[in-house]
């Protein structure tokens, strides 16, 4: 972004990467496939690079206001020296929190989520899919990140991307509104879980399992971390798979 | 004739009066023990809320099963209500079904509703006894319905039954003495579900039937006014503050925390940034989050007087669903039991608030909280938009700012957040690392 900014330049869009984008390895590699999407449509965008910070979800939900506050007021300095108007990120956490808490303290964008930017790149025409590619007709579910979801009633979006791919998209018993979370939510990413008789993201491993799927498709790196360690945990990580909907894009674009 | 019955009447109906204007000042102020918040915005949506939610009973039937019993249930309360009124002005005036003369034909049709719905209601009820005591649907049984709380529904359940008998056996001995000409008792004609009855009456005395037709009129007033007055003290309420609670729902995004202004004001300041904010100290400086209910919203503390217990919440929390100590549903009914502790302290002169105790501790453990995935299934499943998680988050944040008491691994988070940035421990230089490997392929 800075180095827009010194040529002038103001970007179409801010792709706001997040903390996990950055640094998770798992992440990263969505993060590289959506920028390759965007690169190949010709989208001009740009990135805060280190000059992002946590959006500060994690400490507002854990109960530290000024944490959260420090990290926001930060960041609204930043985007709007930049005169940014639109965000889009790939996570769902930075995408409630700038959408929806931003404003409050002064950040006023129009935020959407990766999957609502690949669902219009692809209604356009400007992302060409194959069909053909390796999910062909193959069984895919979609878990429900709960910011996605609930907290912000984005449900079509994700499956519209999905069904682009020419695939058979089965539904978990529990889905959309009733979706059953992951179990990162709310800072619960960050420390182990309360004592109990199982793990959530087991719990919702073991339903997205029995709709068949070979691929669980997820937009949250929060869920893609708990649903991947929920495969490995009951050892079906030979057969089914967990990817987000912009490295499914992209392998089907080829890139 | 004597004016006696008529007498006992008023005096019965102004001592439930007199007890009903008490109760309600009583959960008011229990209420109005929560902050002050202005919630209404957007009039409109909220009115609509209201006559869906509330009124049409809309997220009630995301399980149909029970909503469509509880819609017998809920009908058969709006239009039952509607022959109490008839019951009040015979008791006062001492006349006998005054309706009936006026509304001629259209009286019968009304009756037969009328009888309908008690059978409706009967039977519903009948169901959700099983329910609860014999199949044991799950949300019923679980820890923080023990005692109280599973007596109340039950009574609760059986006073509705016995309500509904008594209605039946007036009508259908008041057919029997209406069919032999005794007194001033009016045939009707034709009432399905009370006419089955009548067989079993007709072989006694007139004036034993009379004695049946008014104790089971008296029962069926006086029972109403009891019940009236037993909602107040039960979990039951939320036949009335549903309506309010559905008025004053959260419209906002559902993943939205409300902003603190006092923190963004010092957060401006230690920035430097300028805010709009006045200099001066508040003259009165709050907490921080919630740790009893007097630094919760009137709101949140409305919506505890609203729950029924129904648990939709808790079978849809995944920590609840996986073992945990956290059950949104009883959240709920923690803030309502300390609000009444609190208000009960306070009419008999006590401490109230400065009792010792607090929500948080004496009631909601942290670990409770702490489980929390903030996912919003516990407000998404709430029948008349019950908002636990506000509640919770509110909790938290006292634990963490008033008491630096977060989990050892959430302090960690806080502290990689205050020096790199990100809540693991990652240099903020790196941040644009992942680019190297784009940069490598389109090259």
């Amino acid at each position: 972004m800075a180095e827009m900014a010194g040529k002038g330049e103001s970007p179409e869009v801010l792709f706001w990467v997040g903390c996990a984008g950055s640094f998770d390895d798992r992440y990263k590699a969505v993060t590289q496939a959506f920028v390759k999407i965007l690169n190949k449509v010709g989208v001009s965008f740009a990135v805060l690079g280190p000059e992002e910070a946590c959006t500060g979800d994690p400490a507002r939900r854990a109960g530290n206001e000024f944490l959260f506050q420090m990290q926001a007021v930060a960041n609204i300095q930043v985007m709007n020296g930049y005169n940014i108007k639109k965000v889009v990120t790939a996570c769902p956490h930075c995408f409630n929190t700038i959408k929806n808490e931003y404003p409050a303290l002064g950040g006023n964008y129009e935020v959407i989520h990766h999957s609502q930017f690949l669902q219009q790149l692809i209604n356009e025409g400007k992302v060409a899919l194959k069909g053909g590619g390796e999910f062909k007709g193959k069984k895919i579910t979609f878990h429900d990140s709960c910011y996605l979801g609930r907290a912000n009633n984005v449900y079509e979006a994700p499956r519209d991307v999905i069904k682009a791919l020419d695939v058979e998209l089965v539904e978990m018993k529990r889905c959309k509104t009733k979706g059953l979370c992951c179990g990162a939510g709310g800072a619960q990413m960050f420390k182990e879980p309360e004592s109990g008789k199982k793990d959530i993201n087991v719990e919702r491993t073991e339903e997205a399992l029995a709709t068949g799927a070979s691929t669980i498709a997820v937009g949250c790196p929060f869920c893609l971390t708990m649903m991947t360690d929920g495969v490995k945990n009951k050892e079906r990580e030979a057969d089914v798979k967990v990817y987000d909907l912009a490295e499914m894009i992209a392998k089907d674009m080829g890139i | 004739m004597s004016f006696l019955p008529q007498l006992i009447f008023l005096i019965i109906l102004l001592a439930a009066g007199y007890f009903l204007i008490k109760r309600v000042k009583f959960l008011r102020r229990n209420i109005f023990l929560g902050k002050a918040e202005t919630r209404n915005d957007q009039p409109e949506k909220r009115w609509k809320t209201m006559l869906l939610v509330a009124f049409g009973q809309q997220k009630m039937f995301k399980r149909f099963i029970p909503a469509f019993l509880h819609f017998f249930v809920y009908v058969g309360f709006l239009v039952i209500n509607l022959e109490v009124l008839e019951f009040v002005i015979d008791g006062i005036v001492g006349t006998h079904r005054i309706f009936a003369p006026f509304l001629g034909s259209a009286y019968t049709v009304a009756m037969n509703i009328f009888e309908f719905l008690a059978v409706a209601v009967l039977v519903s009820c009948v169901i959700f006894l099983i329910r609860r005591n014999v199949t044991r649907i799950p949300r019923f049984t679980k820890p923080e319905m023990k005692g109280w709380p599973a007596m109340d529904a039950n009574i609760i359940l059986v006073i509705e039954i016995v309500l509904m008998i008594a209605i039946l056996k007036m009508n259908a001995a008041d057919q029997v003495l209406a069919s032999r000409g005794v007194g001033h008792y009016i045939p009707v004609g034709g009432l399905f579900f009370s006419g089955l009855l009548t067989p079993m009456f007709e072989s006694f005395s007139s004036e034993f039937l009379i004695f049946v037709e008014r104790a089971a009129w008296w029962f069926h007033i006086v029972g109403i006014l009891a019940f009236a007055i037993y909602v107040t003290y039960s979990k039951h309420l939320h036949i009335f503050l549903a309506f309010p609670n559905t008025w004053y729902s959260n419209l906002k995004p559902k993943g939205e925390m409300e902003n603190m202004p006092a923190v963004t004001n010092e957060v401006n300041m230690m920035l430097g940034i300028p805010s709009d904010a006045p200099t001066d100290p508040p003259a009165e400086i709050g907490r921080f989050g919630a740790k009893d209910i007097n630094d919760l919203s009137w709101i949140n503390v409305m919506n505890a007087y609203s729950c029924t217990e129904c648990g939709r919440c808790t079978s849809e929390c995944p920590a609840n669903i996986t073992g945990k100590k956290l059950s949104p549903r009883k959240i709920m009914m923690d803030v309502r039991d300390r609000a009444e502790e609190v208000g009960k302290s306070l009419d008999s002169g006590g401490k109230g608030l400065e009792d010792g105790k607090s929500l948080l501790g004496d009631y909601i453990t942290k670990e409770e909280l702490n489980a929390c995935t903030s996912c919003n299934a516990c407000v998404e499943a709430c029948p008349v938009n019950i908002d636990p998680l506000a509640i919770i988050l509110e909790m938290r944040r006292y634990v963490a700012m008033e008491e630096s008491g977060t989990p050892a691994q959430w302090n960690a988070m806080f502290q990689n957040m205050e020096t790199s940035f990100a809540p693991w421990k990652f240099s903020p230089q790196d941040r644009f690392n992942w680019a190297e490997k784009v940069k490598e392929e389109e090259m």
